[in-house]
C-alpha cells in the first residue's frame, strides 16, 4: 500500500453533488482501513463543508467547489475550497446554532465538522472565497 | 413517505440519506402530516436512515418546534449510530425524547 497519495475533485455547487462528494472522499479514504464510525465521521464532515459551499458561498448562482484530499500513513487531510461570497465573521459562523441560512439550516455545520474531525481550519476572504481544511486520524487496526 | 396514525400519535418512517439535498422534500412531507392530523405526539422512526448530516438536525428541531406550538411533542426512535452521533453533537435530547427501541412502522 502506498503511504502517501492524493486525489482532486472538482464539482459544481449543486445539491445533488453533496452525496457524490462524500461518497467519493469515503472511497478514497478506504485505503486507510477506517472503522465504520471513522468513515461516517469523514462523510459527515465533507457533507457539511460541501453544503456550506452550496448554501452560503454561492447562494444565488452555481460555482466551483474543489476538494483536495491527501492520505498519509495514519491520517487524511481534506481541503474544500470555493470561490464564492466568503465568510464575514468566521468566529461567529463557527458558533453552535448560529446560521444565516434560515429555519432550514441548524447552524451546526462547523460544530459537527469540529467534533467529528481532529483538526479544522477555516480561511476566508469576503468576495474571494473560503477554504476549509480538516484532518482525521485513522486509528490502526489489528 | 410511510406513516401511520394511531389515535393522537403520528408515526413517520424516515429513510435514505438525509442531507440538504433531500431535506426540503422530507420536511415538507412531515409538515403535511402534522398539519393534516394535528397529532399530540410525532414519532420519527429513523431506522431507515443510511446517512444524516446537520440537515437532519434541522428536520428534527423544526419538527419539535412545530409540535410544541401544538402543545405536542416529538419522539425519535430506532436511530442508527451515524445519525445518533450527529444528533448528540447538537445535544438533541434537549429538544426531543429518544427511544432506543421500538416498533418499526
Amino acid at each position: 500500500m502506498k503511504k502517501h497519495d492524493k486525489m482532486k475533485l472538482e464539482i459544481e455547487s449543486k445539491s445533488i453533488n453533496e452525496g457524490f462528494a462524500r461518497a467519493a472522499v469515503a472511497a478514497f479514504a478506504a485505503r486507510l482501513d477506517p472503522s465504520l464510525e471513522e468513515l461516517g465521521d469523514i462523510k459527515t464532515a465533507v457533507s457539511e463543508a460541501v453544503t456550506n459551499c452550496i448554501v452560503h458561498a454561492y447562494p444565488d448562482s452555481i460555482g466551483l467547489v474543489q476538494i483536495n484530499c491527501r492520505v498519509f500513513e495514519d491520517y487524511i487531510e481534506i481541503k474544500i475550497r470555493d470561490y464564492g461570497r466568503g465568510i464575514a465573521d468566521i468566529a461567529r459562523a463557527r458558533e453552535p446554532m448560529y446560521t444565516t441560512g434560515g429555519s432550514d439550516r441548524s447552524g451546526m455545520g462547523f460544530t459537527v465538522m469540529e467534533s467529528f474531525m481532529d483538526e479544522l481550519r477555516v480561511r476566508s476572504r469576503e468576495g474571494i472565497g473560503t477554504t476549509v481544511t480538516m484532518q482525521k486520524r485513522i486509528k490502526p487496526r489489528k | 413517505m410511510d406513516y401511520r396514525i394511531d389515535e393522537t400519535t403520528a408515526i413517520v418512517a424516515i429513510g435514505g440519506e438525509l442531507d440538504h439535498h433531500s431535506l426540503r422534500e422530507t420536511s415538507m412531507a412531515v409538515n403535511r402530516i402534522i398539519d393534516t392530523y394535528l397529532p399530540k405526539t410525532l414519532v420519527l422512526d429513523m431506522g431507515g436512515v443510511r446517512f444524516m448530516d446537520s440537515s437532519g438536525l434541522a428536520l428534527v428541531i423544526g419538527g419539535s418546534r412545530k409540535m410544541s406550538e401544538l402543545n405536542g411533542r416529538v419522539i425519535i426512535r430506532n436511530v442508527p449510530p451515524q445519525p445518533m452521533k450527529v444528533l448528540n453533537a447538537a445535544g438533541i435530547s434537549r429538544f426531543v425524547t429518544i427511544e432506543h427501541t421500538g416498533k418499526v412502522v
